[in-house]
């Protein structure tokens, strides 16, 4: 073999040998093995205080939302996802050997919760918000493991994934966890009170309330050293929890515990859009989780002030203003002062004034648009107010000039630009 | 002032204040008194009609909001001689026990079958909802539902 040819087979050598590497590191990181299947657990095989401390904490996750499809049966899956990059169908969660959990062990559900990775070793969406859940204690996953062993099993097989074109590859999920799955629980910070200790493990971990509470990068994930800065669900802002939060001053932590449990705080608005469905999970926690939640969200919401704003008075009403449209008055009179005239009977029984809805105060429409053209569906079991839809009622100049009005007579900000052509895009979204 | 509104297919000009609810002028002045008045809040549903063929609640619907978009009442899908489809099932199955929420129910299957006449019991379900009885027919008014639709099936 001549010199060149020696060279020429030893860097082809090379090559290989380092392609082989990579693949083989690659593989490293994508394999993740089987956990054998078990015979299903009987309910008794738990006691009943595990079993009612992991309903608690099932609460807490919210799993029946994403894991129950509408009208389905609970913790049966199939409930479709709508993400920016496909949707996903959320799997079947009951104890159902064939299609559900049933023959999974403790610790195939413990891996699954907090890596993303199925008893089979196959990689599941972050859709399932592991970016959290790492953080959860294994004696609380126990829990949960036990709540849902002991629930009846449905067999239902979730449809196929409709994902963009390459993102079915469930494989590339190992890379997207190298970037963004880290930490385990955090340590708990002595110079804080147990209660804030409690609420922040709450918060960071079952929670989730990041998952919509932080804006996300072009890949998905939550976006770091903006914690809670505020993002986008199912085409509702999700406000910010932190001290950027434009309502900030007027929540504490009173407020914030009758909010999130009735799903509304008289003194500032109503739980909508996907907020719904957590008010009225969280209705059935324990209050003393419930209020170490509001305590450490009214601690990160006031970060940096030390003295709590006083909550400001915020019944605006600026009817008298001689430039307000008549036109406009008649619609506002016909179509919404039955509720949310000063003095109507909803008002009456302690609702929240539109001068205090921070979502009609926000810079962004979006929410105001949203609640007009969706409704406000009241949480089954709580007294939160309900408001129809009135997608089908109004048009989007009548949407527009009607949330033009109510801005200019209910609060004392700026007139919303672009208001109509914003209000015809999200309906268009919403039809998507 | 003068409103114009064009409710099954005839318009009508009426003195009227641009804020009264469509069902009071539907009611009071046209006659059409199909739809009911049950909350007035948008909550119960037996003012249902169509505006643009989709079902709304002509209660929380201001008549100068209406512009020239086609209403459509119970009164426009029949008469007791010739009732529709939709209405003919409603007899049938016997759906009524007061009466009071039935043409709201109607009119929202209405509006359902015209957009697909082949529902699933699932979106049957999932589309009346907004609408409430109190007396609770809903098994039979459920039935009507499949009934109206299985006839527009057969009839093409």
């Amino acid at each position: 073999m001549n010199p060149r040819k020696r060279l020429l087979w030893a860097g082809a050598a090379a090559i290989c040998a380092v392609g082989a590497l990579g693949l083989g590191i690659a593989a490293w990181v994508v394999y993740e093995p089987e956990i054998p299947k078990i015979p299903r657990p009987a309910a008794s095989s738990f006691s009943a205080d595990q079993i009612k401390r992991g309903e608690q904490l099932a609460t807490v996750g919210d799993c029946i939302v994403c894991h129950t499809k509408d009208n389905g049966p609970p913790f049966a899956g199939s409930r479709a996802l709508p993400t920016p990059f496909g949707t996903l169908y959320s799997n079947n969660i009951t104890p159902d050997e064939e299609t559900g959990i049933g023959n999974w062990s403790a610790e195939a559900f413990r891996r699954a919760v907090k890596e993303g990775i199925g008893r089979d070793g196959s990689h599941l969406y972050p859709a399932l918000p592991y970016e959290h859940f790492i953080k959860v204690n294994d004696d609380d996953l126990d829990a949960i493991y036990a709540f849902l062993m002991s629930r009846e099993p449905v067999s239902e097989v979730a449809p196929e994934n409709q994902l963009l074109p390459g993102l079915g590859i469930r494989q590339s999920l190992a890379g997207w966890k190298l970037l963004f799955l880290h930490g385990g629980h955090s340590e708990e910070d002595t110079t804080k009170s147990a209660e804030w200790n409690r609420g922040k493990y709450l918060v960071d971990g079952l929670a989730h309330c990041g998952a919509c509470h932080t804006p996300r990068n072009l890949l998905g994930a939550e976006k770091w050293g903006n914690e809670f800065g505020g993002g986008i669900a199912e085409g509702w802002n999700a406000p910010p929890l932190n001290a950027s939060n434009p309502s900030a001053a007027r929540w504490n932590v009173d407020a914030l515990t009758e909010y999130l449990t009735t799903g509304t705080s008289a003194a500032h608005s109503t739980a909508a859009g996907p907020m719904g469905p957590v008010s009225e999970g969280l209705l059935r926690l324990n209050s003393k989780d419930v209020h170490a939640i509001a305590t450490y969200i009214d601690d990160i919401m006031h970060a940096g002030r030390p003295d709590r704003p006083q909550l400001q008075n915020v019944d605006v009403d600026n009817s008298k203003t001689s430039s307000m449209q008549s036109a406009t008055a008649d619609l506002f009179q016909g179509a919404c002062a039955g509720c949310h005239e000063p003095k109507s009977p909803m008002a009456l029984r302690g609702r929240p004034l539109l001068s205090a809805t921070s979502d009609l105060n926000a810079d962004d429409p979006r929410n105001s648009i949203q609640a007009v053209l969706q409704g406000i569906q009241a949480p089954v079991g709580s007294n939160a107010p309900y408001m129809p839809p009135f997608a089908d009622n109004l048009t989007d100049s009548q949407v527009s000039a009607l949330l033009g009005y109510a801005r200019f007579r209910f609060t004392t900000k700026a007139p919303w630009p672009d208001l109509e052509k914003t209000v015809r895009e999200i309906r268009k979204e919403n039809q998507q | 002032m003068t409103v114009s509104i064009v409710v099954n297919g005839k318009q009508h000009d009426i003195e009227s204040s641009p804020d009264t609810p469509l069902l009071y002028v539907l009611r009071g002045e046209l006659e059409l008194n199909g739809a009911k008045y049950g909350c007035g809040l948008g909550q119960c549903g037996a003012c249902t009609v169509h505006i643009n063929g989709t079902a709304v609640f002509s209660c929380l619907t201001p008549v100068g909001a209406v512009g020239d978009r086609p209403v459509r009442t119970l009164e426009g899908l029949g008469t007791v001689d010739a009732p529709g489809v939709v209405q003919k099932a409603f007899q049938d199955e016997q759906a009524a026990q007061c009466g009071y929420c039935i043409a709201g129910m109607i009119m929202r299957a209405q509006s359902l079958l015209d957009k697909n006449p082949k529902p699933t019991d699932e979106e049957i379900r999932t589309h009346m909802q907004p609408n409430l009885c109190r007396c609770g027919t809903h098994v039979r008014i459920l039935r009507a539902v499949r009934r109206a639709s299985d006839e527009l099936v057969k009839q093409g």
